[in-house]
């Protein structure tokens, strides 16, 4: 099963590794450490021209710091706000963290392939997301949010280590409002949490899912979505119909640089969002 | 009357004092000539003007983890094979700035690097290294993105290519069908007799570089003896390689022994793979000054051999030499034909040689072979 990949425009084409200037529009805490950066072109007409699909991602260029492959975290139908959550972690996300509104950060994108939402039509979908795995799977419900007739059943399971954690907070009511069976867990809850407590997985056991009318799209730590799997073969939801969203050591996100190998994969352009019939030969090989 | 030059697919023959001439007229066209010459104890590429400048009268001694200059006893210019160098030094610098930005007035300027390519005329070029330059090819130019550097460096160049006639113990072109015999993709093409250069003609290009030189067109003897020499270096080759189903092969094997074995050998010091012709992966370095009002980024050649080359938050995804190992040769003779439709081994031996400590390719292919899972 192949994946769309969106086409690029002209601009990326000419020479890749060039960044484009953008401003930070507005920064929003979501969780300890964890914040999305909403960004704007700072040439009209480049911010006019950029469209993105869910689940493709930018590279994000730091002066002297260096880049990194971040998702698209916000709603499509809005492209000209380009918004990423960004858990500080390494030397550019770090300094990410220190920007305010206002500073300059370089964008070259949209890369990789998307969630297969057109083949979503119709269908129930079970998103599971666990820690910032949520973050490429948000514009998939803010997608599903604008046209919720054109979706069967759409279940968010949906993890994170403490309840402090859990991000897009304010939004997970919204969502259910708007007709998302939303389930969370949380590995280690506190005094004050009343909800499930455990792995993402798990969750499985609180739904009902129809195999054949079902596509499953998950994104988080690797051994997560490992059992993602599992639980949805178990169900009989078939390979073809589970789709991954894998990270990797990225250094150009144009398949020059070769870090993002993943077996036959350039985990930038074929993916990264995959089709777990695809990669099943490599997927979860110890140290692939 | 002898028509003033040779047409394309001709073959010719020129002294070989001619080839200094062919040198002038690449010159006077405006190509900066690279081509091997002995440096150090060994043959490398570097620029050249005159024609004595070529390793003449020198040969190499090549084995697993030895290589070695011997004098030959002929005054021949291209008796040896390929050295540690590949032409992805002048195609993919091993360091290459690829833009500034500069923090001017709340903006950012950002300069494309102004690096400064030659036209280069690269000589003396083998088969199994047309294939590898060919391969390059498909990863910069022909995928959905075109890296403009390489590209710019790619396509002005002027290919004076060599037959081999004799291999390395380590060359292995005939079972990667590569060489030993170039049938194209060059504008010249060599073959050195006792006394004379058979020269084929690839292109126009190519033909207007033997302008004034004293060519005439090679008689069926000369050819006969060009093909005989040059099938004597395929007929001599000692190494082999079986390419049945090699992805189905390695894909299969993943968790084999040997993985665990040759790791206990590799030093994962990445000599592999800058020695080798097709290998492309890179890194980007970042500098500031020290106001953070400039920066640039700088590309640079990396390893899947090295520890970080696959770092992620959390760790390395292959920590282990065996993980390493297994990814640079199921990339090189497996993954390589599902991304770009031909496989990433050309044949040259340099790993084989250039390796600290003697790791053959081919032997490790075999004993994966030898007790295959599938």
């Amino acid at each position: 099963m192949s994946i769309a990949i969106p086409t690029l425009d002209r601009r990326s084409m000419l020479d890749p590794m060039l960044p484009h200037a953008a401003v930070i529009q507005g920064i929003n805490p979501e969780a300890n450490g964890i914040s999305t950066f909403s960004l704007e072109f700072v040439d009209p007409a480049e911010a006019a021209a950029y469209r993105f699909s869910p689940g493709q991602f930018n590279m994000l260029y730091l002066p002297g710091f260096g880049e990194v492959a971040i998702s698209l975290s916000s709603d499509p139908g809005e492209p000209q706000v380009l918004g990423h959550t960004i858990r500080c972690a390494g030397s550019v996300t770090r300094a990410l963290g220190r920007l305010r509104v206002g500073d300059l950060v370089g964008v070259r994108g949209p890369y990789g392939s998307a969630w297969p939402l057109e083949r979503a039509q119709g269908k129930n979908l079970v998103l599971a997301a666990g820690g910032i795995g949520v973050a490429p799977l948000r514009p998939v419900i803010l997608s599903v949010l604008r046209q919720r007739d054109q979706y069967g059943r759409v279940l968010l399971l949906y993890g994170a280590r403490m309840p402090a954690d859990l991000l897009y907070h304010e939004e997970i009511g919204r969502w259910r409002q708007g007709g998302i069976e939303v389930h969370i867990t949380v590995d280690l809850a506190d005094e004050n949490w009343k909800g499930q407590v455990g792995v993402v997985p798990q969750l499985f056991y609180r739904i009902r899912v129809d195999p054949k009318q079902t596509l499953v799209m998950t994104c988080g730590p690797e051994i997560m979505m490992r059992f993602v799997i599992y639980e949805a073969l178990a169900r009989r939801i078939p390979k073809e119909s589970i789709f991954i969203s894998m990270e990797r050591n990225m250094k150009c996100a144009v398949g020059f640089c070769g870090h993002c190998q993943f077996g036959p994969t350039f985990i930038c352009k074929q993916g990264p969002v995959l089709n777990f019939a695809v990669i099943e030969p490599f997927f979860g090989k110890e140290d692939f | 009357m002898k028509p003033s030059l040779p047409r394309v697919a001709a073959s010719v023959v020129v002294s070989k004092a001619s080839l200094q001439k062919v040198f002038d007229n690449m010159r006077v066209s405006g190509f900066s000539l690279v081509g091997p010459t002995v440096r150090e104890g060994a043959i490398v590429l570097d620029e050249l003007t005159q024609m004595s400048e070529l390793p003449v009268g020198w040969s190499d001694l090549q084995a697993p983890g030895g290589y070695r200059l011997e004098r030959t006893r002929e005054p021949q210019y291209f008796a040896y094979s390929c050295g540690p160098q590949s032409w992805k030094k002048y195609l993919l610098p091993a360091r290459l700035k690829l833009f500034s930005v500069e923090k001017e007035n709340g903006n950012w300027r950002v300069q494309p690097a102004q690096n400064l390519v030659p036209r280069y005329a690269f000589i003396g070029v083998r088969a199994c290294e047309l294939s590898a330059i060919a391969i390059q090819d498909r990863v910069f130019m022909t995928g959905e993105f075109r890296d403009p550097h390489y590209a710019r460096r790619r396509e002005p160049i002027f290919i004076l290519a060599v037959q081999c006639t004799q291999s390395a113990s380590t060359c292995f072109c005939v079972s990667m069908k590569t060489g030993p015999r170039a049938a194209g993709g060059f504008d010249l093409a060599l073959t050195e007799l006792p006394d004379t250069f058979v020269v084929e003609v690839g292109s126009e290009a190519g033909s207007e570089m033997l302008r004034d030189t004293a060519w005439a067109p090679a008689t069926a003897f000369d050819l006969g003896r060009a093909t005989q020499a040059c099938q004597r270096a395929g007929r001599e080759m000692q190494r082999q390689m079986r390419t049945d189903d090699l992805p189905g092969l390695l894909y299969n094997n993943l968790e084999h022994p040997r993985w665990d074995e040759v790791a206990t050998r590799c030093l994962s010091c990445a000599n592999c793979t800058q020695v080798c012709p097709t290998c492309f992966c890179v890194n980007v370095e970042d500098h500031s000054n020290l106001k953070a009002t400039a920066a640039e980024r700088t590309r640079v050649w990396d390893s899947c051999f090295a520890l970080d080359f696959s770092h992620v938050h959390g760790g390395n995804i292959r920590p282990t030499i065996r993980s390493r190992y297994r990814q640079w040769l199921t990339h090189k003779l497996a993954s390589w034909i599902d991304q770009f439709g031909v496989s990433g081994c050309v044949g040259c031996g340099r790993c084989i040689t250039w390796c600290p400590v003697g790791i053959d390719l081919t032997e490790e292919v075999q004993a994966i072979r030898d007790k295959a899972i599938k």
